[in-house]
């Protein structure tokens, strides 16, 4: 129970949380479409939010830098799920192996420490050496993004298990592999799905950095166009684009995470 | 032959940089088939005996034999059922069961053969896929010694099996385990803070002294439950009220109370 003697601490209903919500976004339209069209600024550098808008509708169907906004978006999604499906396959298999060995913990944590502070838009002008403007810059780019979290959670999953079910397996005379596969991943899954989706949205966000280097599609793509033409709509239109994208991700794994919890009867 | 033997086993712990004694010189031998059972006060080390007989812990000095080979590590030879069940919470029922015959690469049908007798053994027909969290206490704790015993261990060991039990189904579960004792008996090492509890299911009760634990005394029911017939009567109650058994529970009660007192600072 939420104390009401702090004032400032007390739960709100669903119907006032939505209303404040709503009041906020409201605000935040209302103050950049009065700063847009009050001719503060030039219009080229803030355009109202109804331009942004009417620039993503015309976006969907007539085609800039090569491709309309939905060809660019499904590029992008494409690189995308390459990475973060490439960095969940290593990083939790990868993750659990060193919860378990403590020998693999230590060969690898130091090396992993190391990099992970390397931001992902810091990976840009390594990948591009590298990949040039192939498929494989980006994708190093976002796994580079979504890597750390799927490791760090199937480690912390897997070192943190609870102890009792470690003593089973072992009193049951379970293998490694059996142990890793059938104990600690289980026992994990809800921390790995939860890294997951922070992984997942971290490499969303890595997105347009991967796509300073490409060269032929993809939102990026399109926005870094949409700059060398001078047109702020289609910049921010690429904007709300890779907002809404993520924001549909992340509500996806919400819905994955918590099925997976009601599943173990854990919420 | 005896099961499993405690050959002068001490146990140290070190906290702090300092050493506390666990237990000191334990010597306990649990013949074949035996059901032993082992009281004593709060932290006195009964569940460190068990735990080592598992094969969790390793004595600082003795050692622990079971099937008289000495105790290295856990293994399924040694089946343990927690005191908080510790079912995989991602395993049905049956797959719980099966998880330890898998390890051993049974074959298959043999396999689901043991374990749908073990499943009917201990009544959770119909649970078959269930859940743990689908499950009470009671059954979750039918599963957790339906899945040590479809391993045919040398030796059963339980640790509190039914102290997270509330009353009732705890003497349901009490009777269980008397009946299934019968059909399929088995080598036990088991702990319990109900003296009722040692009494009424053990072959013989070992007393333990306050830390650094000792055995104290070790008290053989078996004759006088085969002279006054305690296994005639069906129910637990009528058991308990027979002047046999509460002699028995009396004595004991006032070994531990003795050990209880001297604790107090």
């Amino acid at each position: 129970m939420p104390s009401a003697i702090n004032s400032s601490q007390t739960a709100l209903s669903k119907l006032e949380v939505f209303i404040l919500g709503a009041i906020g976004a409201t605000a935040f339209l209302g103050i950049w479409l009065a700063v847009s069209i009050s001719g503060y600024l030039p219009r080229q550098f803030l355009p109202s939010p109804l331009e942004v808008l009417a620039r993503a509708y015309h976006l969907l169907t007539s085609p800039f830098a090569g491709a309309t906004l939905p060809v660019h978006l499904a590029r992008s999604l494409e690189r995308y799920a390459y990475g973060v499906v490439l960095a969940a396959a290593v990083g939790v298999p990868l993750g659990l192996a060193m919860g378990w060995f403590r020998w693999l913990d230590d060969l690898v944590t130091p090396v992993f420490d190391g990099l992970r502070f390397i931001a992902p838009i810091a990976w840009v002008p390594f990948a591009a050496l590298w990949f040039g403007t192939g498929i494989g810059g980006p994708i190093m780019i976002i796994f580079s993004g979504a890597f750390p979290p799927c490791l760090i959670s199937a480690y912390r999953g897997a070192r943190f298990v609870d102890q009792k079910y470690i003593e089973v397996a072992q009193m049951l005379g379970t293998s490694n592999l059996r142990t890793i596969t059938e104990v600690l991943l289980p026992a994990s899954f809800p921390s790995i799905v939860a890294g997951l989706r922070v992984g997942a949205g971290l490499g969303w966000q890595s997105l347009v950095g991967a796509e300073l280097i490409v060269a032929s599609a993809g939102v990026g793509y399109m926005m870094v166009q949409g700059q060398s033409n001078i047109s702020t709509p289609t910049v921010m239109a690429g904007m709300l684009a890779i907002g809404l994208v993520g924001l549909l991700i992340d509500v996806a794994l919400r819905q994955m995470e918590a099925s997976v919890r009601r599943r173990r009867g854990l919420a | 032959m005896s099961a499993i033997v405690f050959e002068n086993v001490y146990r140290h712990f070190t906290r702090d940089g300092k050493s506390f004694p666990a237990l000191e010189g334990i010597h306990l031998a649990v013949a074949d088939k035996e059901v032993v059972a082992l009281v004593g006060p709060s932290g006195c080390g009964k569940t460190t005996c068990l735990r080592l007989a598992a094969g969790f812990e390793v004595p600082t000095k003795g050692r622990v034999m079971v099937g008289a080979q000495p105790v290295q590590g856990p293994g399924p030879d040694r089946a343990v059922v927690f005191q908080q069940f510790a079912l995989f919470p991602w395993k049905n029922v049956e797959d719980d069961i099966a998880f330890g015959l898998r390890n051993q690469r049974a074959p298959a049908l043999a396999r689901r053969e043991r374990v749908s007798a073990v499943i009917n053994l201990m009544g959770l027909e119909g649970y078959e896929t269930a859940y743990p969290h689908q499950l009470s206490g009671g059954m979750q704790q039918r599963v957790a010694i339906a899945r040590a015993y479809v391993l045919d261990p040398e030796a059963l060991l339980m640790d509190e099996p039914f102290g997270a039990l509330d009353a009732q189904t705890r003497i349901v579960m009490q009777e269980e385990l008397v009946r299934i004792a019968r059909v399929n008996p088995r080598t036990v090492l088991f702990i319990t803070h109900a003296v009722d509890e040692a009494v009424y299911l053990a072959d013989r009760v070992a007393v333990m002294t306050r830390r650094p634990g000792r055995i104290k005394e070790i008290l053989d029911i078996r004759h006088v439950r085969n002279t006054e017939r305690w296994n005639d009567r069906e129910r637990i109650e009528d058991v308990m009220d027979l002047e046999s058994f509460v002699h028995l529970r009396t004595h004991i009660w006032r070994s531990l109370r003795e050990e209880k007192i001297g604790a107090a600072p």
